[in-house]
C-alpha cells in the first residue's frame, strides 16, 4: 500500500513510518522539518503541508491512504501558528485526499479533546462532547480539526476515515506532552489534588495506528493503553519529586525553580482526569497493549533518569523533551 | 438517640493489647479479600488506591465501631458479590450515613465489598476531599460513573435525597424528603437488586439548626450547617444501620416518568419502614449493644 504520513518528522510518526516500511508499504513523508536519519525506504518532501509542493506530492505519489499527524501544541507554538497548522493544514489534507482520489484518511489526535473538568466522568466515550474551551482555549485549534476531521465521515462517506484520540504517550523516545512534563527532576502538583493519567507506551501507540489503517477502520476511536494512575505515582515510579503547590500560587512559582512552565488553563490538566474508554476501539480491532502501566514508566525512566542530587543544586540529567 | 457505653462487645474483635494494630492487621486480612483488581501498586481501574482505603478504614473502623457505636441488623440483605445498589435515607448536615454505610459493608460483611457512594459534584472541587475521595473509589455521582459501576457487579451507595438529605433539620431528621428516581431507571437498565436501608442516629451526632448558604458559597461547598455549638462537629452518638430486603423490579428503564415514580415510592415507603421499625426498637431497648461480627 502507498502511504502518505503528514507530520512526519515528529518522534511517532517516524516510528509509524519504519514499522510501516518493514510491514513492506510505501511510505511517503511531508514535513517542514528535517529528519536527519531517514531510512532509504521514506520518501521525505520536506515542505509545509499548506505549500504547493505538498499537494504536488499527493498528485505525484497518488497514495492509498494518508496519516495526518502534522498538528502541534501549545507547549511549541503561538496561537495563531498553530490555528494555521492545525485547523488550516488539517483543512488541507482532507481536501487534498478529495481532490487526488485517496480512498482512506486516518487522523491521529488526542484525548485531551474531551477536556479536564471536575464533573466529567471517568471513562469518556467517543460521543461526549470536548468541554473545558472556555478555560483552556489553547486547545480549541486541536478540538477544531478534531471535528474538521471527524465531519469527513459523512462529507465524504465513499473514503474510509478514522480519528483517533489517543492518550498520552510515553518511552524511550521522550516524546509528547507528559514526557515533556515529566522531563525536569521536580513536576508540579496542585495541593489536594492527584488525578488519574492515562497514557500508553508509544509503540503500542504505533501499533495502534497501523491496525487502524490495516484493519480499514472507520469512525472516531478512543485508544488507550493500560490502567490510568494517580498522577503522584507516575512521579515516584520516574523518579522526580512532587512539588506540591497551592492553586493560587501556581502563576507565581511554574516556570522556576526547576518547574516546568504551564499555560493556566493547563492547570485543570493536572487537576481533574481525563480518562477515556477504549472499548470501541478494542472491539473493532481486537487491539490489546503490549506494554503495561509501569514498564511504560520504566521505558521513560530508563531513557531519562531521575536527577541526582549534588550540593545545594539540582540538574535535570534528562535534556528537555524533545516536542513536535 | 442515646449513647451507648463505649466498652461494648466490640473489644475482643479488636484485641485488648494492641487495638490500633489489631484493627489494622483485620483491614489488611479484608482488603486482600475485597472484590476489587488492584494492580502490582495497588491502584484499580477507576483510582482506587489500597494503601488510601486501608487508612481511609482506620479512621471509618475507630468512628464505626467506638464512636458512633453502630449497630447493624440485617447486613445479610447485601448480595455478597455482583451488583446492587444500597439507598437510603440522609440526615445530620453531612453523609455521616454514607461513611457508616461503607464501613458495614467493609467491616460486617463476609466477604467484605466496597460501597462506591456517589459523591456530590461540588466534592470534586475541594482540595484534599477530591484526592481523598477519587483514591477510596467515592468517584462522582454522574448517570456514566453509576452505570459503569454496576456493569462491572460493584456496589453502589446511593441517597435519592441529595444534598437536601442532608440539609434537614434536627427536628426533621427522619423524615424523608423527595427522592430522584435516576437510581431506579438505572436498576432497571443494569438489572441491579436495590437494597433499602435507614440510618438512624445522624440527625443526633450534627443537630442542625440552620444551613448557612452564604458561607457555603464562599467556601465552596452547598451550604454550612450550624449547630447549637455552632461549629457542625459530629457528637459521638450512637448509630444503627437496618438493611430491608432487596427489592427487583422488572423493566426496562425506559418507563414513563409516573411508572417510575410509583416504584421509586415503594422504596421510599421501605426506607420508611426501616426508619419506623428502628425507632420503635430503639424505644424499647435504648442502651442495649449488639454488633453482629463475623
Amino acid at each position: 500500500m502507498k502511504i502518505l504520513i503528514t507530520g512526519i518528522s515528529g518522534k511517532l510518526a517516524q516510528k509509524v513510518a519504519l514499522e510501516l516500511v518493514s510491514r513492506g508499504h510505501s511510505v511517503t513523508g511531508i514535513d517542514r522539518r528535517p529528519w536527519p536519519d531517514c531510512p532509504p525506504g521514506v520518501q521525505l518532501v520536506q515542505t509545509d503541508i499548506r505549500k504547493p509542493d505538498a499537494e504536488e506530492t499527493f498528485r505525484r505519489e497518488h497514495p492509498d491512504a494518508v496519516i495526518h499527524m502534522a498538528t502541534v501544541s501549545y507547549l511549541t507554538t503561538r496561537r495563531d501558528e498553530r490555528y494555521r497548522i492545525n485547523l488550516g493544514g488539517t483543512q488541507k489534507v482532507f481536501e487534498y485526499c478529495e481532490r487526488h482520489g485517496v480512498q482512506q484518511a486516518l487522523f491521529v489526535g488526542r484525548h485531551t479533546y474531551y477536556g479536564a473538568v471536575p464533573d466529567a466522568a471517568l471513562y469518556r466515550s467517543e460521543d461526549e462532547p470536548p468541554m473545558a474551551l472556555e478555560s483552556f482555549p489553547e486547545l480549541a485549534d486541536l478540538v477544531a480539526a478534531d471535528l474538521f476531521a471527524a465531519s469527513a465521515l459523512w462529507r465524504s462517506p465513499e473514503r474510509i476515515t478514522a480519528v483517533l484520540r489517543l492518550v498520552y504517550t510515553l518511552g524511550p523516545s521522550l516524546h509528547g506532552t507528559l514526557a515533556s512534563f515529566l522531563a525536569g527532576p521536580r513536576v508540579p502538583m496542585i495541593l489536594g489534588f492527584d488525578p488519574l493519567f492515562q497514557f500508553m507506551h508509544e509503540r503500542d501507540a504505533v501499533a495502534s495506528i497501523i491496525l487502524t489503517l490495516e484493519r480499514k477502520l472507520r469512525g472516531v476511536f478512543n485508544v488507550a493503553g493500560p490502567q490510568a494512575l494517580p498522577l503522584s505515582e507516575l512521579i515516584r515510579v520516574t523518579g522526580r519529586t512532587p512539588t506540591r503547590i497551592a492553586r493560587v500560587l501556581h502563576p507565581l512559582l511554574l516556570g522556576r525553580f526547576g518547574l516546568p512552565r504551564l499555560q493556566s488553563g493547563a492547570v485543570a490538566h493536572i487537576k481533574y482526569p481525563i480518562v477515556i474508554s477504549d472499548k470501541a476501539f478494542r472491539q473493532a480491532t481486537g487491539f490489546s497493549h503490549q506494554y503495561g502501566e509501569y514498564e511504560t514508566l520504566d521505558a521513560f525512566l530508563a531513557a531519562s533518569p531521575p536527577p541526582v542530587r549534588s550540593g545545594a543544586h539540582e540538574e535535570p540529567i534528562a535534556s528537555p523533551a524533545p516536542r513536535d | 438517640m442515646t449513647r451507648r457505653p463505649k466498652h461494648t462487645t466490640l473489644a475482643p474483635v479488636l484485641g485488648e493489647s494492641d487495638p490500633a494494630l489489631s484493627l489494622a492487621q483485620e483491614i489488611e486480612a479484608r482488603l486482600s479479600r475485597l472484590e476489587l483488581s488492584f494492580n502490582a501498586h495497588g491502584f484499580d481501574a477507576y483510582g482506587v488506591s489500597r494503601d488510601s482505603l486501608s487508612a481511609g478504614m482506620r479512621v471509618m473502623g475507630w468512628l464505626y465501631r467506638h464512636y458512633f457505636t453502630v449497630r447493624c441488623h440485617g447486613i445479610e440483605h447485601i448480595p455478597s458479590r455482583g451488583r446492587a445498589i444500597l439507598v437510603g435515607n440522609h440526615s445530620g448536615g453531612y453523609a455521616i450515613d454514607a461513611g457508616m454505610a461503607i464501613a458495614a459493608c467493609f467491616f460486617e460483611l463476609d466477604p467484605p465489598r466496597l460501597a462506591h457512594s456517589m459523591a456530590d459534584r461540588f466534592i470534586n472541587r475541594i482540595p484534599f476531599l477530591a484526592q481523598l475521595a477519587s483514591r477510596t473509589g467515592q468517584i462522582t455521582g454522574l448517570p456514566q460513573h453509576a452505570l459503569q459501576l454496576l456493569e462491572d457487579e460493584r456496589l453502589l451507595l446511593v441517597f435519592p435525597e441529595g444534598t437536601k438529605g442532608t440539609q434537614k433539620l434536627f427536628w426533621n431528621r427522619y423524615s424523608l424528603g423527595q427522592f430522584g428516581t435516576g437510581f431506579l431507571r438505572l436498576a432497571l437498565r443494569t438489572g441491579s437488586p436495590i437494597v433499602p436501608f435507614a440510618y438512624l442516629g445522624g440527625g443526633e451526632a450534627v443537630p442542625t439548626i440552620a444551613n448557612l448558604s452564604f458561607l457555603g458559597k464562599i467556601l465552596g461547598v452547598p451550604y454550612v450547617p450550624v449547630t447549637p455549638y455552632l461549629l457542625p462537629l459530629p457528637l459521638p452518638m450512637a448509630g444503627e444501620l437496618r438493611f430491608g430486603a432487596p427489592l427487583r423490579f422488572s423493566g426496562t428503564g425506559d418507563e414513563s416518568q409516573s411508572a417510575i415514580t410509583e416504584q421509586v415510592e415503594l422504596v421510599k415507603a421501605c426506607i420508611a419502614d426501616l426508619i419506623a421499625h428502628g425507632l420503635r426498637d430503639r424505644d424499647a431497648q435504648p442502651a442495649v449493644v449488639s454488633s453482629p461480627r463475623d
